[in-house]
């Protein structure tokens, strides 16, 4: 039977020869991922199902990054349950506060390879499909189930496959495409849905990039994002991983494959504007926009693709006065590599703030808030009302580029019109 | 069932239902005192012990938080009805045991404050105010013995080791 990618990963962790779109299945978990905010009510959790260990020690990652270091007592309470549940259970794989965001220190670790089925508690859990893993957020609940048995139930998602062809123009990026598509397809366009990204511009873009296409696939609703796995993806895993690994490439014509043609040859950089994902505009509908705070960094664009090409932009610039710009790589390895390469001197010389790697403000919960009436422009993934501190604040979301050009101007600059 | 109605819009996603800046806290009352906060600063004030949820399109859409279901349940809503649900939300509501409803079109036609009653025997919801009656699309059986047992947690009590083999 031909099966999609997403469709011969459900089926080989099941233990089926074959699946399909809709059936019911108990996958065998690969990794499972939990962070400092969600991760203590999955233990929690855990502690009321009454079995002592967990299944496996060496297949749970915790990472921690929403709230590093603890800024609250709340924030430092979370954190002691986590260290000694890591403790207790043996857990081998911890990375306190100091290592990043943990959609970057998963697969920099070597956490992801191809044909796993990987579990988060975190809604963007599904940028490791850049690698042809099966990844998908979960809640703590879930978590606990998967903790005390090593497996979880999934409905076998349907794939909706964008056929990405074109060249991507001067300052266009892996974020303007991702976001025109949801502002194509909408916030619920792929609901329950794989979305896998296909084409030839996808096979040009580096894993980074590919990890913003399916780290965004959630804001349209999906289940994982998917990239089928060529040299690109191996050379990245077999230099971080030794785990074995098995890859899986979906078939043409396979029953629930629904093809959507994505043109990108004319894109303008996208802009979501408040306070939806979906609500996209091209960059020439919102340009001279004021703003008060830019914010580059998140598991979206916090990679260090994204610091040079905003160094770049900012290199022998200043931030404007009337704002102030906050740059927070997305993990200690991208962070080193930055300061090696002198970015950070740029980044410091223009007068962002340099952070440490974590989530930042991009959940509105650790440093860097928005007060009633600013305007956050932010290289993250969420623009909904509220979520970057006040309700009465606004988040439009850009990539890097969008995001250092206009630090210097103090409002939403289109980087192509930069001298 | 019965209770008063609540209406929200479409794409009510979980930094409504609960901002971030509260995802520290674990207990439900706790989360509770912040319900809808981020959609209505004063909600948790006015809503009362079995009051209903009314959403558009795609509720709970957003973080795998599930702080969000917690803080809805813990402010004693008995159920949540909407037109269609985000994944993630869908899967944590039941699994900590908090009802949720999938009705047709239910945003357009029922009014804030509204007094709704829902039969779950016969699928029906009814709003009482205008008399006007709405099928409820039934949960996946799998789904619906979860939140017959009150959630995962009591599901899984006696059949954890089954699981594991």
């Amino acid at each position: 039977m031909s099966m999609t990618m997403a469709e011969k990963i459900l089926a080989k962790s099941s233990g089926k020869k074959e699946v399909e779109a809709g059936e019911i299945v108990m996958a065998n978990i690969d990794v499972a991922m939990t962070h400092d905010l969600t991760g203590p009510l999955s233990v929690e959790s855990f502690e009321k199902i009454g079995v002592s260990e967990v299944w496996d020690p060496e297949k749970i990652v915790i990472v921690f990054d929403h709230q590093v270091p603890a800024d609250s007592l709340d924030a430092a309470q979370n954190h002691k349950i986590m260290r000694k549940f890591v403790k207790e259970q043996k857990i081998t794989n911890f990375y306190d506060v100091r290592e990043g965001v943990c959609h970057q220190v998963l697969p920099e670790k070597g956490h992801v390879v191809p044909g796993e089925v990987i579990v988060g508690t975190d809604s963007h859990t599904c940028t490791h499909g850049a690698l042809g893993a099966f990844s998908t957020g979960i809640g703590s609940t879930d978590m606990s189930m998967v903790f005390a048995t090593g497996k979880l139930w999934f409905k076998v998602p349907e794939t909706i496959k964008f056929n990405i062809e074109g060249t991507l123009g001067k300052h266009v990026y892996a974020k303007d495409v991702v976001l025109n598509i949801i502002g194509q397809i909408g916030a619920d366009g792929a609901t329950y849905k794989a979305c896998e990204f296909g084409g030839e511009t996808t096979e040009n873009l580096s894993v980074s990039d590919r990890m913003v296409l399916c780290n965004m696939a959630i804001e349209m609703g999906g289940k994982t994002g998917l990239v089928e796995p060529d040299q690109k993806t191996l050379n990245y895993v077999n230099a971080r991983s030794d785990k074995s690994y098995e890859v899986f490439k979906g078939d043409e014509d396979a029953a629930s494959l629904e093809i959507m043609d994505i043109d990108v040859n004319d894109l303008e950089p996208q802009i979501a504007c408040p306070h939806n994902v979906d609500n996209v505009k091209g960059i020439s509908d919102v340009e001279g926009t004021p703003i008060d705070q830019v914010f580059l960094g998140s598991c979206t664009n916090g990679r260090i693709q994204d610091l040079r090409d905003a160094a770049n932009i900012l290199k022998g610039n200043k931030v404007s006065d009337n704002i102030r710009m906050l740059v927070i790589p997305a993990s200690r390895e991208v962070y080193t590599k930055a300061l090696n390469e002198g970015l950070m001197n740029i980044f410091v010389d223009a007068g962002a703030l340099v952070c440490n790697p974590c989530c930042g403000p991009c959940l509105g919960g650790h440093v860097g808030l928005i007060g009633p009436g600013e305007v956050s422009l932010s290289t993250s993934n969420r623009n909904f009302k509220g979520r970057q501190g006040s309700a009465e604040g606004e988040v439009y979301l850009s990539s890097a580029a969008v995001a250092a050009a206009s630090a210097i101007t103090g409002k939403i600059e289109d980087p192509r019109d930069l001298k | 069932m019965k209770g008063k109605a609540w209406k929200f819009g479409n794409d009510i996603d979980t930094d409504l239902i609960l901002p971030g800046r509260y995802l520290v806290l674990r207990d439900p009352e706790d989360l509770a005192a912040h319900v809808m906060e981020g959609a209505d600063p004063e909600f948790a004030k006015k809503v009362n012990n079995g009051d209903i949820l009314v959403g558009g399109t795609n509720f709970g859409c957003g973080s795998s938080r599930e702080h969000a279901p917690i803080a809805i349940k813990g402010a004693g809503i008995s159920v949540v009805v909407a037109e269609s649900f985000a994944r993630i939300f869908y899967r944590n509501a039941i699994n900590i045991g908090l009802p949720l409803m999938e009705v047709k079109d239910i945003s357009k036609y029922v009014s804030e404050g509204d007094e709704l009653e829902i039969d779950m025997e016969k699928g029906v919801l009814k709003d009482l105010n205008t008399g006007k009656e709405f099928e409820i699309k039934g949960l996946p059986e799998f789904m619906l013995e979860i939140l017959n047992e009150g959630g995962l947690i009591p599901y899984l009590k006696d059949k954890v080791n089954e699981i594991k083999q």
